[in-house]
């Protein structure tokens, strides 16, 4: 009984601060001379008068912050160091292992303090729940007409960005046949060696993982159980091991195999090339799969212009193509092949696919993962 | 730390104390910290786990949602597995730990007594990711000791149930014995000398003399060694991953996913069912530990 005061005491006080949160935030965030108020709510580069007033007014701001942005993941690094030597802004970057929902609760924890997050980079569930959740600000980088309709919210509050296939990094070196397809995995010569980068009731790459297995096993974007069966399987047969695989794991062997996006199993083999692992990447014909992560503005950006600056350098050529070298297919990918300013070395380089990817619908992800969260732990132990 | 109230015990006691309004205000301050510290955080996750709030318009209604779904399926088979690999492991864990303790303490040796309580000091502390390297390091599946001694053959796989319960058994085999050794140094010779005189054999002594005088300690280690395996989060999620369903490792996959939407509620509901299980478990320690106790007096 004593406990029912405690909680409402801690209602009030959560009450409260987000009240006082959202008071402080117009003068303390945006500044109070209304140019921050229009920053907040701008749109497009137009509102702004165009992409130079964008930029003095992101200047101004001088600070840009984000949150879950690994530097080694798909040239993230990279794309931050050119955009603060471009722009002279200052990208303050937390937290960079953080997952999609630790970045959406920190979105509506810090409402309104200086240390929340400016831009979002989210697994697609999540950029579709916070935009129902509000958010999000709505905006629409100049080459917005260039993104695919599949792959953007109407209303610009997300669109993909950079994506990448189920691969099967494979460690040359301590494996002579490199498995090429999920049924190749199934061999018991690979017993003890074949690792998910991580839980797929996490991990969004390891559900990846599970998706394209089941598409390889006469499963479909609605029905997930065979992907499940076949690791079921693969554990019953002693080939898969319950480690997830990380750069330090596939450097010192631990993980011989491993299912990964293509762009950081590429990575690898790039990095650990000089230490005597010969990585080795294929995208399995039998299970194809995509996917693509989502940028989003926060709507209560502490800086709103720098926000929408960084959404403009990842849009424009320039951070198309630092994806492209980091191995993601960056989504403006088709059009700038078209209009020759993708980077031809850096599309050379790229694992080879077959065919154009196919992105399951809302419900049938929902479903899919239902059923994972549901069958996962029984299947594996 | 909890050996402490045992020994005074035993060394004749300043239990009762006069009770007055002067010794109630002096708590005053650790009832505030313990309201603070741990009374807020009670409430709210208490509060999350019985309630809902719509994402659309933002109205919050209470259900029993969260906690029956977090005592179904997946998520009840995570609470028993992680009960089941604390009770295990507590188990052997104080097992082992009293037999190291005992041979310190008979061995009489200053030398030998202070390796191992310097030891078991630092490696009862020694949990976490960097543990679970050093393990993958050395009986990981490319580990140096695995290759060496072909470990894999003999069966042997660090990523399972079993090779979790090694892995918490090095740190709590040591929490054991740090735990343990006060007490154990806290059985006068006298009283086995006493027992021999009276023609007791050496199990006769532990059975009537030597265990129930230690039983409060040794059910606080277990109780204490059942707490540190059960929340045990970082050595689990650096080792196994997703393949022994343990409940920390489930409140995590809830609360920082890139793949479930909107299971937070639920990560608090099996934060509470936690809470229960620790409460059930010194429900059933604290009458035990006042039986013993009596017999100390």
């Amino acid at each position: 009984m004593r406990r029912t005061p405690v909680a409402a005491a801690l209602l009030g006080a959560v009450v409260l601060t987000t009240l006082t949160a959202c008071g402080a935030a117009p003068e303390g965030a945006a500044g109070t001379d209304g140019k921050g108020a229009k920053s907040a709510t701008a749109a497009s580069a137009k509102d702004f008068g165009g992409m130079d007033a964008l930029v003095k007014a992101a200047k101004q701001e001088g600070a840009l912050h984000v949150i879950a942005l690994p530097p080694d993941w798909a040239n993230y690094g990279e794309l931050i160091k050119a955009f603060e030597t471009k722009y002279g802004i200052k990208v303050e970057s937390e937290n960079p292992d953080a997952s999609s929902a630790d970045e959406i609760a920190a979105v509506k924890s810090r409402k309104g303090q200086k240390r929340a997050p400016d831009v979002l980079d989210l697994g697609i569930a999540f950029a579709r729940s916070g935009a129902e959740e509000g958010l999000f600000a709505p905006y629409k980088v100049e080459a917005w007409g260039k993104i695919p309709d599949a792959q953007k919210d109407a209303d610009g509050r997300w669109y993909n960005d950079y994506g990448g296939y189920v691969s099967i990094g494979c460690d040359a070196k301590r494996i002579p046949n490199c498995p090429k397809t999920f049924a190749d995995l199934l061999k018991p010569e690979y017993k003890g060696k074949v690792a998910l980068n991580g839980n797929p009731t996490k991990s969004g790459s390891a559900f990846g993982g599970v998706y394209a297995a089941a598409l390889a096993n006469k499963g479909s974007f609605a029905d997930i159980q065979p992907g499940i069966d076949f690791f079921g399987t693969l554990r019953k047969s002693g080939n898969f091991i319950p480690v997830e695989s990380t750069p330090a794991t596939v450097e010192k062997g631990e993980t011989p195999i491993s299912i990964d996006w293509d762009y950081l199993n590429a990575g690898y083999a790039d990095q650990f090339k000089g230490k005597g692992v010969d990585w080795q990447v294929a995208v399995p014909t039998d299970g194809v799969y995509a996917q693509f992560y989502s940028q989003a503005v926060s709507k209560d950006a502490p800086h709103p212009a720098a926000a929408r600056l960084w959404m403009e350098f990842l849009y424009s050529t320039e951070g198309q193509n630092l994806w492209l070298k980091g191995y993601a297919r960056p989504v403006l990918l088709p059009a700038m092949t078209a209009d020759g300013t993708a980077d031809k070395t850096f599309v050379a380089k790229l694992p080879k696919v077959d065919g154009t990817p196919a992105f399951p619908a809302s419900a049938e992800l929902d479903k899919a993962k239902a059923t994972l969260a549901e069958k996962w732990d029984k299947a594996l132990s | 730390m909890s050996s402490a109230t045992p020994t005074e015990g035993t060394a004749g006691g300043t239990r009762r104390r006069r009770r007055g309004p002067r010794t109630w205000l002096a708590a005053l301050p650790l009832i505030a910290f313990t309201a603070l510290a741990f009374g807020l955080p009670l409430g709210a996750l208490l509060f999350g786990a019985v309630t809902r709030t719509d994402p659309a318009t933002g109205a919050t209604a209470l259900t029993g949602e969260h906690l029956s779904r977090s005592l179904q399926g997946p998520y009840l088979g995570s609470l028993l597995g992680s009960v089941q690999l604390s009770a295990l492991t507590a188990l052997i864990g104080s097992v082992l730990g009293v037999l190291i303790a005992q041979a310190v303490v008979t061995s009489r040796s200053q030398a030998l007594r202070s390796a191992v309580l310097t030891a078991s000091g630092v490696l009862a502390n020694f949990g976490g990711v960097p543990l679970a390297f050093a393990f993958i390091a050395t009986v990981g599946i490319s580990g140096v000791v695995t290759q060496l001694a072909d470990l894999t053959s003999l069966g042997w796989n660090l990523y399972s149930f079993g090779g979790l319960a090694v892995v918490y058994l090095y740190f709590l085999i040591p929490l054991m014995v740090l735990v343990i050794l006060p007490a154990l140094d806290g059985l006068r010779p006298q009283w086995r000398e006493a027992a021999q005189n009276a023609g007791a054999g050496g199990w006769q002594y532990w059975r009537h003399v030597g265990i129930p005088v230690l039983a409060p300690s040794l059910l606080g280690g277990f109780v204490l060694l059942f707490g540190s395996a059960f929340a045990a989060h970082a050595t689990a999620a650096a080792l196994v991953g997703g393949s022994v369903p343990l409940v920390t490792l489930k409140i995590a996959d809830a609360l920082s996913g890139n793949v479930m939407v909107g299971q937070e509620n639920v990560a608090l509901a099996l934060g509470l069912d936690m809470i229960l299980i620790a409460g059930l478990v010194m429900a059933i320690y604290l009458p035990l530990q006042r039986r013993s106790a009596r017999w100390l007096r």
